[in-house]
């Protein structure tokens, strides 16, 4: 289907009280709007409002100064309806110079409110921006609340008693910028307070210089004359389930979920891997996890960082390995090794834009392809996507569990959307989990490695170190009776049949497939895997609204499928795939099931919006319609 | 470990060979490094269970299967991340990689040279016929240049490179060099390359019968090798030759090695061999015929700390029983929701 998008027609700002709102903070690469995103966060967690982030960053580390490839942005959606989304449009664009704004100001809708640094809108950075006049003073933001600022000439007074110097006093713009937006929408300071004394322990004077730019942007705010429509919104708090709340990225909860994962199978674990975009944080997460007894090791590059987890795992421990696509691609043949010899291994893609290099900081779910079929051979793996960043925590879980119970490699999909977006967590109860520990073999009496369970066909898990279990295995094809080198043809033909059957069986062990919202049968449904959810999610409620016959389903176990994965999209009338890849879950639903499918395809490494899914909805029923 | 120190009394080379058939060619010099090692094993004093064989892909690497021990024979060049994947998870495990000149140097030359800066406790084996002998004769990382072979009919052009000199370059903390057939001079370089904690690397020239037959004649035959290669000892005179009449010095002049005839009357006194000394194990590693022997025995040694021990001691350092996956999870800012 054509990408194409609907406008929800949504015009928040008019009323005092609004149920939902989409603020984006851009500036310079050096300007902190991570920080001061990653703080409203907090605020706006604490406030009591249902969110989700979009921390929207370039490549280059320290681009120059005012280029628009260096734009650096930070998007949050909250409200107090269930938000999954980082919003389609823009209600609030920060802009701190001229290139966050040509970037950014497309997506503001009409009416909204911007919010601009006009102390850094000088001629060189509206050239840099290709600016020809200055918008703010030439008509071309008219559609707009407009909100001009001289903020650095407002944060160099603020913080002058500091004595901290002109190019630190600037760095305390994102502060000041972020306490007007936290007046705006009534937010306490607290957080933020707290946050930055922790952040700058060792520069005290540098604490409080942010402090007091966050406290005289904040006051701004409160004292200074601004125009028409522009005041304090009140977003009231979301229903939500009672509990303790988070907020988490799914890189966090990722790690969170490994680490539980390894101490409900009661084993120790290694994390190997080699720092890539956007997979890293997942190290920098469990490096500083080591209380839990996890270790981790940076190996000199993808292939080595896959053979040193399945060292580990060979050695009795669990071996993790975790990459992005083009370093996944470089693990292929150390994957097979670990489902040729039925060692565990999991092994987490944090996918990102590709083919090559690609677009290493923006997401993409291109890689199911290389998950499910990406190795020489037959060589069948469980693969399992999390859908959203808390769901994280529980996939990796499962992650876990199906390659210690089935002893194969394990593919967890996520992607780098989920992996840097938060959104809050109701914190589960970590006593409640299911334990599955894991049996090392230890029985010396007519050992053999080709030992199996027999409901699982695991092979045993004999580490060395154990007396009298010598033995040896390898990537050479291993008899089914004793495990020894086999060049048999039917040996080969029997082993290449149990690996298959092992993987397939799996489908036993995994939960039915469910419909998320809607029906089980009926005219259409957005069938979904990763990290669509959340647009899925919000587009079919809205349809729902509206009175369409239209369902929910996403899918996180994608090999094996789960068995009744057929029959429910039998159900429908008609089957609508969005994927932000050119089509690889539609080919094997539909190579799966022989079932008709319309596929909604997006790459432009961003989320698909609501509009978009929306859209296509209507111009499924649209045809529904027609038809007699 | 239990009971380990009976049954290791009785242990023999028997009892570390497997039950597979050995499958290398008739005449490979593989077959006398499997004896040699699996008749050093029992006297390691260690039980059987503790010993891990990693090998790559290659005629050598073949080698854990005929190890009565643990073993994983795994992919091309890959062995040393596999092996210290195992050291981690598992210290107490003495962990072995088999190699060749392909596996180690060609396909995993990158491996090698990480493992070798990280010094992670493991005894790397280097197989080094100078040609590739599994995939059936083509010249290898270090086959001498002009090497005819199935690859290169009108000889090699690559220039070869000495492992010993860059497992030096790469920040070893053991290298040594012997022979295949030479079991005593080998089984003595590998029990101390097994003492020594740390990476501990040691190149066999292991002789191909098929594809490069002869290539380390002069070393191996025991006609002509006394003149052609030089046994190192540590703390002891670098003297070689028939009658033990040729000794190597330092050339002053030019910083070089070269050979003196100490029957001479005003023959220098030759160099006594330091094997903590770095920049002799340099010049050593070099040596090449014809204009000098080729050094066999430990070239080098230092002790620093392993990769394995620090890791583990970040680990324990940090580990804490009480360490609440629940406290984890409720971190930083939560909040309530009645």
């Amino acid at each position: 289907m054509e990408l194409a998008e609907e406008k929800l027609g949504e015009h928040h700002l008019d009323e005092k009280e609004v149920v939902d709102v989409v603020v984006r903070f851009a500036g310079d690469s050096g300007d902190g709007m991570q920080l001061a995103g990653g703080n409203f966060t907090d605020s706006t967690a604490l406030y009591g409002n249902d969110l989700s982030t979009f921390p929207d960053f370039p490549a280059e580390i320290r681009a120059p100064v005012g280029s628009t490839f260096g734009v650096s942005a930070f998007q949050i959606h909250f409200g107090m309806d269930d938000v999954t989304t980082a919003g389609d449009a823009l209600d609030v664009l920060v802009a701190m110079n001229p290139a966050a704004l040509v970037t950014n100001v497309g997506n503001l809708v009409a009416g909204g409110l911007l919010i601009v640094d006009s102390g850094a809108f000088t001629a060189k950075n509206l050239a840099k921006a290709k600016y020809q006049s200055n918008p703010i003073e030439d008509g071309a933001l008219d559609a707009f609340r407009v909100l001009d600022i001289n903020i650095s000439k407002q944060v160099l007074a603020a913080v002058e008693a500091f004595g901290i110097g002109h190019k630190a006093g600037l760095r305390c713009k994102n502060m000041w910028t972020l306490g007007l937006v936290l007046w705006l929408f009534d937010r306490d300071r607290k957080a933020t307070i707290e946050n930055l004394r922790t952040k700058f322990a060792n520069k005290p004077d540098i604490a409080e210089a942010n402090v007091a730019a966050l406290n005289a942007g904040h006051a701004y705010g409160e004292t200074a004359e601004l125009p028409a429509g522009i005041h304090i919104y009140k977003v009231p708090k979301a229903k939500v389930a009672p509990g303790t709340y988070r907020n988490v990225t799914g890189s966090t909860a990722l790690a969170w979920g490994l680490i539980a994962g390894s101490k409900l199978a009661n084993i120790e674990m290694l994390f190997a891997t080699y720092p890539i975009t956007p997979a890293s944080n997942l190290l920098h997460e469990l490096v500083n996890r080591k209380e839990f007894g996890i270790n981790t090791f940076q190996a000199e590059d993808e292939i080595a960082a896959v053979c040193a987890a399945i060292g580990a795992s060979f050695a009795g421990s669990l071996g993790v390995t975790s990459s992005a696509g083009p370093g996944i691609a470089l693990k292929a043949e150390g994957i097979a090794l670990a489902a040729a010899t039925e060692l565990p291994l999991v092994v987490v893609n944090t996918q990102r834009g590709g083919p090559s290099t690609g677009l290493p900081t923006k997401t993409e779910q291109s890689d199911l392809n290389m998950a499910l079929f990406g190795r020489h051979a037959d060589t069948p793996v469980p693969v399992i996507a999390t859908s959203t960043s808390t769901d994280c925590f529980e996939v990796a879980i499962e992650a876990v569990r199906l390659a210690t119970k089935y002893m194969t490699p394990v593919m967890l999909l996520s992607d780098g959307y989920l992996a840097n977006a938060a959104e809050p967590w109701k914190i589960p109860d970590v006593d409640s989990l299911t334990p599955f520990p894991v049996q090392h073999y230890t029985d010396a009496k007519d050992f053999k490695p080709s030992l199996r369970d027999d409901t699982t066909h695991a092979r045993v898990w004999a580490k060395p170190g154990t007396p009298g279990l010598e033995h040896r295995i390898g990537g050479i094809e291993r008899s089914f009776e004793t495990g020894d080198i086999s060049y048999d043809p039917d040996n080969h033909q029997k082993m290449t049949a149990l690996r298959q059957a092992k993987i397939a069986a799996i489908a036993d062990d995994i939960p039915l497939q469910e419909v998320v919202l809607g029906s089980e049968s009926g005219k259409l449904a957005v069938v979904g895997w990763g990290s669509t959810f959340g647009a899925i999610h919000q587009a079919v409620k809205r349809a729902r609204r509206e009175g369409l016959d239209v369902s929910h389903i996403q899918v996180r176990y994608l090999s094996p499928l789960p068995k009744n994965l057929g029959e429910l999209l039998g159900n429908f009338e008609k089957i609508m795939v969005p994927e932000m890849n050119t089509g690889q879950f539609i080919n094997l639903i539909r190579a799966e099931y022989l079932i008709d499918a319309d596929g909604l395809n997006k790459v432009a490494g961003q989320p698909f919006k609501i509009g978009e899914i929306l859209a296509a909805i209507h111009e499924i029923f649209a045809v529904l319609g027609r038809q007699p | 470990m239990n009971q380990a120190p009976v049954e290791l009394t009785k242990l023999t080379l028997k009892d570390y060979t497997s039950n597979q058939e050995v499958r290398w060619c008739p005449g490979c010099g593989d077959y006398a490094i499997l004896k040699t090692i699996q008749k050093l094993m029992p006297e390691l004093d260690r039980p059987r269970e503790k010993q891990v064989f990693i090998s790559g892909i290659g005629c050598a690497s073949r080698f854990p299967y005929y190890m009565n021990t643990y073993g994983f024979h795994t992919i091309h060049g890959r062995a040393p991340p596999i092996a210290t994947g195992v050291k981690l998870a598992n210290p107490d495990l003495d962990v072995w990689v088999i190699t060749g000149d392909g596996d180690g140097f060609s396909i995993g030359g990158n491996h090698m040279l990480h493992v070798l800066r990280r010094n992670v406790d493991l005894q790397i084996l280097l197989f080094n016929n100078e040609i590739y002998g599994l995939t059936k004769g083509q010249y290898s990382p270090t086959s001498r240049t002009g090497t005819r072979s199935p690859s290169s009919p009108q000889g090699s052009i690559d220039f070869p490179l000495s492992p010993c000199e860059v497992a030096l370059g790469s920040g070893g903390t053991f290298i040594a060099r012997s022979i295949d057939t030479e079991a005593k001079h080998l089984s003595a370089v590998v029990r101390r390359a097994y003492d020594h904690k740390g990476t501990s690397f040691v190149e066999i020239l292991q002789n191909c019968p098929i594809y490069n037959d002869g290539i380390f004649e002069q070393v191996k035959d025991k006609k002509i090798s006394a003149d052609f290669k030089v046994e190192l000892e540590h703390g002891e005179p670098l003297i070689f030759g028939k009658e033990r009449g040729k000794g190597i010095r330092l050339n002053r002049q030019n910083l070089t090695l070269e050979v003196i005839d100490l029957n001479k009357d005003d023959a220098d006194e030759p160099l006594i061999h330091d094997e903590t000394n770095k920049v002799l194990a340099q010049m050593l590693a070099t040596m090449s015929a014809p204009e000098l022997p080729v050094a066999v025995g430990v070239i080098y040694r230092e002790d620093r700390a392993t990769y394995d021990d620090v890791s583990r001691q970040q680990v324990a350092t940090a580990r804490n029983a009480k360490a609440s996956l629940r406290e984890l999870l409720h971190s930083g800012h939560t909040w309530v929701v009645d």
